[in-house]
């Protein structure tokens, strides 16, 4: 029977270059690891100890071991598996069921010795090939870490920078929230006898006012949206609070203007609010009664206001400075903050259809090429790379809702590079997006080169 | 990317809006019931009595090979002409016919495969009340009685069947319309109507239709004081010539033309057939609920447990009780409603009586005795064929998703099942590979160079699929497009321009496949240097050929649409049939008639088998369709169609990983093994749900290629005989009645029982093992079970419980490889299951897997493998055939066995040597090592 191949000592040339051939002797698919346990005319125990076989078993084409270790250059073994020595590049395991199924698998060719499938000796190629390209590898991881520890420092600095900043805004602001503290105490008190006689008035108004206020609002927020457009440019403008739809308060998707004033009252004293509450359509007059008592209360309150710098409490962004350097402080930049200098940065890749944008820690999108508008592939998740290289893997999550679908995200893949860019995009599931990026951020400290070039031309 | 499908989609849902409703889960509202189907529900209305039809005996004719005699309609006087046959192979054909219709009526071509030989029929007695006609045999007998007009069929003095007995033969003749415009001018005399005339040309039919039926009542008192009381004048009903269902109407040029006949079945109980429904094996009684309906329809989001059309018809069905199986087979490919209605007959006897309801042509139905399920089997397939043979690979597992993105995609799916070890034979390309949903094209961007593609797949012996479907975009600088309109192709609307409708690729045509001029240059368009990008590893797949028209009725196309003479109405539920007529006979051609082609199609008709496989279309990822695809492949099996399966994991929504393992595992048990998903779901290849998953989907898909052989040895059988390959229990265990409603469970050939686990976190199942006094293996653990038994079986999540039957000897083929091809040469081992008797049989059949050489040269290896007194041997079932095998037997299982003390194996050179055993006494298998015969030689081993 043709198939019953018995043992095959294999010649091999440990060639490298010199021609210096050395013959070593060993069944057919055994890795010179394991060699030990394959002697020669002796009885053969499985590796796993379930049996002991005549040696003429090993490779006779039939399973006789559970584990499949009998039979380690035939295919009888479906949990078996083939050694390729693949000499000039790398050495490998294969399935023992892609010995002779017409397939070259080995570069060296080994795995096809009974299939009639013609292969060629690609090994000498391929272990040029991988040379080269490790090398090229070893060169950019080299000069990536280079830029990266320049990164690191530079991210170092800027953290220092921007926290002595935040510390002395947040003193400042502490200094003119107690005096607005002071200032309510005082109102309160004032405030009394009139209150009364101004909330019925109020009453009547606020239904009123209502409507008024939803009619302005959606003017404004159009006027808004065509603000929005503005590139993300270190500074925190009105604008780019709209990336920022966790301090939208109606959830509407976008922060108008009144939004952001409402924010800003709020977030500093609400003693403001009845004066702010509507800028352009007043309120009728009080009967005279509730008017001269408010009338003291007012030219009370004026006076103290006077005193306080009103314009930077109340101003957008003096709150938003000290909110962003707060959030910034706060990311996850990594071990040594190396990705810091992506914050606040996008990168674009155009593809034949699209323009796609990663502004890290923030958000994916993308545009048609053609007109169109943007579409939100997913807003800054989390670091979700595997254990062992949590930064490797970024993840932009709760995009823009898919018709009959999920929300749109998207998986930013790092890899070591020199320079910092997006370099292809695709949408491997429907809605969810892969993206590939290189940054110096990821490159680790390179081995040296000849040990990487060593690990990979064992015989 | 998803964008602009996203914006394609809500395109396409505003244009369509103004036509569908949005869509979700099936609307049912979007398809007819019976009521609101005019002819059904007119032909329902007619209730069981005496029928009104009466044999003129003195016109009967008898010819050697069949008999003629006119019926009358008492009350309208219409006369039909009824012909009997006598079939070879104890079958009778009931053709009826109007006697002289106004226009043709339209006949199924195509679907019968021959035209039946016949055999004599003798009259054996006669008189002025009926005519006995012998239907060979001693007892066999036809009895045509005469007022009113029955036939009944007789075994002895048994009746089998009766036709019209509860008189619900009808027939609409075809008739001048008497209701139109000019009709009422020229009855009507008066100037005054010559004025309106002009006034209503311009408006709708619609709008004077009320009008025209008044009118039309006077006009019929007059007519019949001049016709005087020869004929009852019927007078028209609503919905006779036309019709509106939601927002479409149906203009019916021809008028009313449907056809209604009655059989009875005393003695029956249990009746099968007539796919496609989402619903179980045994039919259900309709009493009460719509009948069940054949007219082939893209429904969106099918329900279980209906009667609802879905995407193709085979109107056949099958009787069976314990004594007899019968089937009959409804020629007709017009919009079909049947009714089932089982209870007592008389004298408490069981009886179910069946009434099956056309839209148009004639009545041609034939009568299959059996009278074994075999026999019924038999006589179908010698009617419309068998299923055709398929390349071994197809038999294979296919990897499909709408969509593979594009080349480096395919690449990437395609070294993922190498990396995790996962045998595949062909990965699918849905409508997206497309440049902008022009079959027969490639998206320039996603696939600039599918034959490099194709190659690398071809280099790893692998295969793929791409989708060609029907609609063809009307785009002028569409080469197909402008050929299929210069030739005068497509389909004509009623006005007689090209029929367009909205389908994929926006506005679209739809090729007259009832053409055979238009068949022959489709097929013509698969030869290599016509599909630009194609090669020999490239395969097709056929969906929407309901046809499926978004903006059409009920999603498909106007009836009123014209194939040539033939309205839509009388070939609706053959287009399907013929468009993978016409592909499947593309890829012969394209090999020079040397290859066997693959096409999937998602609609069908009887005879559909002759060329390809189908699947049960778009079901959904839940538990219910995943138990539903085992009665939906029997029942197609029943009837012809062995080669079917279902989406594997669930076209629709998304699959918990532990309904996707079961999936994979009940999916490796049937005959079409496909998983695929719908474009919004997330990607499920094999190894996206942890390794625990990927290595029970691994072992579920390796356990497929492992019994290839026999698989292969089921469809070779299916193809000579007609037999089923995924068989209902009651088949092989006709007289156990415990067997005739059991569809959770199902047997492969004869050999091979499954019941596949279908619920969710399941402990156990319970099986049924059929056969008194028969035993069955469990195919993991070598355990034997007695038959005729409950088994309850715990499970696990690796569990796919499996039995093989005492008595068989199965083939498989151990080395799994990542492709089927790449397992060609690969050796054999056998599993010889000892009967109580200590014997068993079996068969291998192999050849090279993809030509047409086993036929054409005889180039084909079938062995009987048998199992007596202590021998196993194998013999040649086919001397005259050739073939030359790598294969040989490395090992021989024989469960149920006796430790013999020796084993020698004799070979015909007169060799004889003694061969290696070992003995599991806790299991009682004997496994004899390396034997090591080649596959195509006799031999025989012994054990003493």
């Amino acid at each position: 029977m043709s198939c019953a191949l018995l043992l095959l000592l294999m010649s091999l040339a440990l060639a490298m270059g010199t021609g210096a051939a050395v013959e070593i002797q060993r069944p057919r698919g055994v890795p010179l690891s394991s060699e030990q346990f394959y002697e020669e005319n002796k009885p053969f125990t499985c590796l796993d100890g379930s049996s002991t076989i005549p040696f003429d078993r090993i490779n006779d084409d039939y399973c006789d071991c559970r584990d499949g270790s009998d039979e380690p250059g035939t295919a009888a073994c479906p949990n078996g598996s083939f050694h390729c020595t693949n000499a000039g590049f790398r050495p490998a395991f294969i399935p023992s069921s892609r010995i002779n199924d017409g397939i070259c698998d080995c570069c060296d060719t080994t795995d096809e010795y009974n299939s009639g499938a013609t292969c060629q000796n690609t090994c000498r190629e391929m272990g040029r090939k991988e040379r080269e390209s490790l090398q090229i590898m070893a060169e950019i991881t080299k000069e990536g870490f280079m830029l990266k520890q320049q990164l690191i420092h530079e991210a170092k600095r800027g953290q220092e920078d921007k926290q002595g900043k935040l510390t002395e805004l947040q003193g400042s602001k502490k200094g003119l929230e107690e005096k607005v503290e002071a200032l309510r105490t005082v109102k309160e008190t004032a405030e009394d006898p009139e209150k009364e006689a101004k909330e019925r008035h109020l009453k009547s108004w606020e239904e009123q006012k209502e409507l008024i206020r939803m009619e302005k609002d959606k003017t404004r927020m159009a006027e808004a949206f065509l603000e929005l457009d503005d590139d993300a440019d270190g500074y925190v403008s009105v604008a780019e609070l709209q990336s920022h739809l966790e301090l939208d308060p109606d959830s509407d998707g976008s922060l108008t203007e009144t939004e952001t004033q409402v924010r800003c009252l709020s977030s500093s004293s609400t003693l403001f609010l009845p004066l702010k509450a509507d800028d352009e359509v007043s309120m009728p007059p009080y009967d005279t009664e509730t008017q001269s008592l408010i009338d003291g209360a007012y030219s009370h309150l004026f006076y103290n206001l006077g005193l306080v710098p009103q314009s930077l409490i109340c101003d957008p962004e003096f709150i938003w400075i000290c909110r962003n350097l707060e959030k910034e402080i706060g990311f996850d930049f990594g071990p040594s903050a190396e990705f810091a200098y992506l914050y606040s940065q996008c990168y674009e890749l155009s593809t034949s259809e699209y323009i796609y944008r990663l502004c890290p820690f923030n958000r994916v999108s993308q545009k048609p090429k053609f007109g169109g508008s943007e579409t939100n592939l997913g807003l800054w998740g989390q670091w979700a790379g595997p254990e062992d290289s949590l930064y490797s893997v970024m993840k932009y999550d709760h995009g823009q809702g898919c018709w009959q679908g999920p929300n749109r995200s998207t998986t930013v893949k790092l890899t070591c590079g020199k320079e910092t860019v997006v370099t292809s995009t695709s949408e491997p599931s429907r809605c969810e997006y892969l993206m590939e990026f290189t940054t110096p951020a990821v490159c680790q400290e390179p081995a040296s080169l000849d040990e990487v070039l060593q690990g990979h031309t064992e015989l | 990317m998803a964008n602009f499908i996203e914006r394609m989609c809500l395109y396409l849902v505003l244009v369509l809006s103004v036509f569908l409703s949005i869509i979700q889960a099936v609307d049912r509202s979007n398809f007819k019931t019976c009521d609101q189907s005019a002819f059904c529900s007119r032909q329902r209305a007619m209730k069981p009595g005496q029928s009104s039809y009466r044999a003129l005996l003195e016109t009967l004719e008898l010819s050697d090979s069949h008999l003629t005699v006119q019926l009358l309609n008492n009350n309208n006087k219409v006369l039909l002409l009824l012909e009997l046959y006598r079939l070879q192979g104890n079958m009778t054909r009931v053709k009826i016919n109007e006697l002289k219709p106004v226009k043709p009526r339209y006949e199924v071509p195509d679907v019968l495969i021959t035209d039946p030989p016949t055999e004599l029929m003798s009259v054996v007695a006669q008189d002025e009340h009926r005519v006995v006609l012998s239907l060979g045999g001693e007892d066999w007998r036809l009895i045509l009685s005469a007022q009113p007009f029955r036939l009944d069929i007789m075994e002895g003095p048994q009746v089998l069947l009766s036709l019209n007995s509860r008189g619900l033969l009808a027939f609409e003749q075809l008739r001048i319309r008497k209701d139109t415009i000019s009709h009422k001018i020229s009855s009507t005399v008066g100037s005054m109507w010559d004025k309106i005339k002009s006034v209503f040309s311009s408006k709708s039919q619609t709008d004077t239709k009320e009008a025209g039926e008044k009118e039309d009542t006077e006009k019929h008192d007059k007519e019949k004081v001049s016709e005087g009381e020869e004929a009852e004048e019927e007078v028209d009903q609503p919905g006779m010539w036309e019709e509106t269902f939601k927002t479409h109407a149906d203009t019916k040029p021809n008028g009313p033309s449907s056809i209604s006949l009655d059989f009875s079945l005393p003695g029956v109980e249990h009746v099968y057939g007539i796919p496609e429904h989402a619903d179980g094996l045994r039919l259900k009684n309709t009493d009460g609920g719509d009948p069940y309906r054949l007219y082939n329809l893209d429904v969106f989001q099918y329900e279980l447990f209906n009667p609802m059309a879905l995407y193709g018809a085979v109107p056949v069905l099958l009787s069976h009780n314990t004594h007899r199986t019968m089937g009959l087979f409804w020629l007709n490919a017009a919009e079909t409603w049947v009714d089932v209605s089982s209870g007592q007959g008389s004298s408490e006897v069981p009886q179910t009586d069946v009434r099956w309801i056309s839209e148009s042509g004639i009545i041609d139905v034939f009568i299959m005795l059996g009278p074994r399920p075999n026999d019924v089997f038999t006589q179908y397939a010698s009617l419309t064929g068998t299923q055709a043979f398929p390349p071994l690979s197809s038999l294979a597992y296919h990897q499909c998703r709408w969509n593979y993105n594009d080349q480096e995609d395919v690449s990437a799916v395609d070294q993922g099942f190498d990396e995790h070890d996962i045998p595949y034979d062909f990965i699918w390309l849905d409508i997206e590979h497309t440049d902008g949903k022009r079959y027969f094209t490639w998206d320039n961007n996603k696939f600039p160079q599918p034959k490099d593609m194709l190659q690398g797949l071809l280099d790893k012996r692998r295969k793929m699929v791409t989708i060609v479907d029907p609609h063809i975009k009307v785009d002028s600088s569409y080469k197909i497009h402008t050929e299929i309109r210069s030739r005068g192709y497509y389909i004509k609307n009623k006005d007689g321009g090209d029929y367009e409708g909205w389908c994929w690729p926006g506005n679209a045509g739809y090729p007259d496949f009832t053409n055979p001029e238009m068949r022959k240059w489709w097929a013509s368009m698969f030869a290599y240097g016509q599909y630009e990008g194609s090669m020999e590893n490239l395969y097709t797949w056929n969906d929407m050929n309901e046809p499926s028209v978004f903006n059409g009725p009920e999603v498909t196309m106007h009836k009123d649409a014209l194939h040539g003479p033939w309205e839509h109405r009388d070939v609706h539920n053959l287009y399907g049939f013929y468009v993978q007529m016409a592909t499947a006979e593309g890829q012969i051609q394209r090999s020079g008639g040397l290859e066997r082609p693959f096409v999937l199609t998602r609609a069908f008709f009887a005879g559909s088998q002759r060329y390809g496989a189908v699947w049960t279309g778009d079901n959904a990822a839940e538990w219910g369709h995943l138990k539903m695809s085992i009665p939906m492949c029997l029942s197609l099996g029943l009837v012809g169609i062995s080669f079917c399966g279902a989406d594997v994991g669930g076209f629709f929504k998304t699959p918990s990983a532990e309904l996707l393992v079961r999936w994979y595992q009940a999916g490796a048990y049937q005959p079409f093994f496909r998983a695929h998903a719908h474009l919004d779901t997330p990607r499920r290849e094999p190894w996206l749900f942890g390794p625990d998953n990927t290595a029970l989907i691994r072992e579920a898909v390796r356990q497929r290629y492992t019994l290839l052989p026999y698989w292969y040895l089921q469809f070779y059988h299916a193809q000579r005989t007609g037999q089923p390959v995924m068989r209902p229990l009651w088949v092989e265990y006709p007289e156990d009645i415990a067997t005739f409603s059991i569809d959770d469970e199902f047997l492969i050939g004869r050999d091979l029982l499954v019941h596949p686990v279908t619920d969710e976190r399941s402990s156990g199942v319970t099986a049924y093992l059929p056969g008194n006094g028969e035993v069955w293996y469990d195919v993991h653990t070598f355990q034997r079970h007695d038959g005729a038994q409950n088994l309850s079986i715990p499970v696990t999540m690796s569990s796919i419980p499996v039995f093989q039957r005492g008595g068989s000897i199965i083939c498989r083929k151990n080395r799994v490889r990542r492709s089927s091809s790449c397992m060609e040469n690969d050796p054999y081992t056998l599993y010889v299951a000892l009967d109580s008797q200590g014997n068993a049989e079996g068969e291998l059949y192999i050849d090279d897997g993809h030509t047409f050489k086993h036929e054409t040269d005889k180039q084909f290896i079938h062995r009987r493998l048998s199992f007596t007194a202590n021998s196993l041997s194998s013999s040649d079932l086919s001397p005259d055939s050739q073939f030359p095998s790598a294969s040989w037997v490395e090992q021989v299982n024989i469960l149920g066995a006796q430790k013999p003390d020796a084993v020698t194996l004799t070979t015909t050179d007169g060799g004889e040597s003694s061969v290696e055993f070992a003995f599991d006494p806790d299991t009682a298998v004997l496994t004899l090592r390396k034997p090591g015969m080649n596959a195509g030689v006799n031999w025989t081993l012994h054990l003493r």
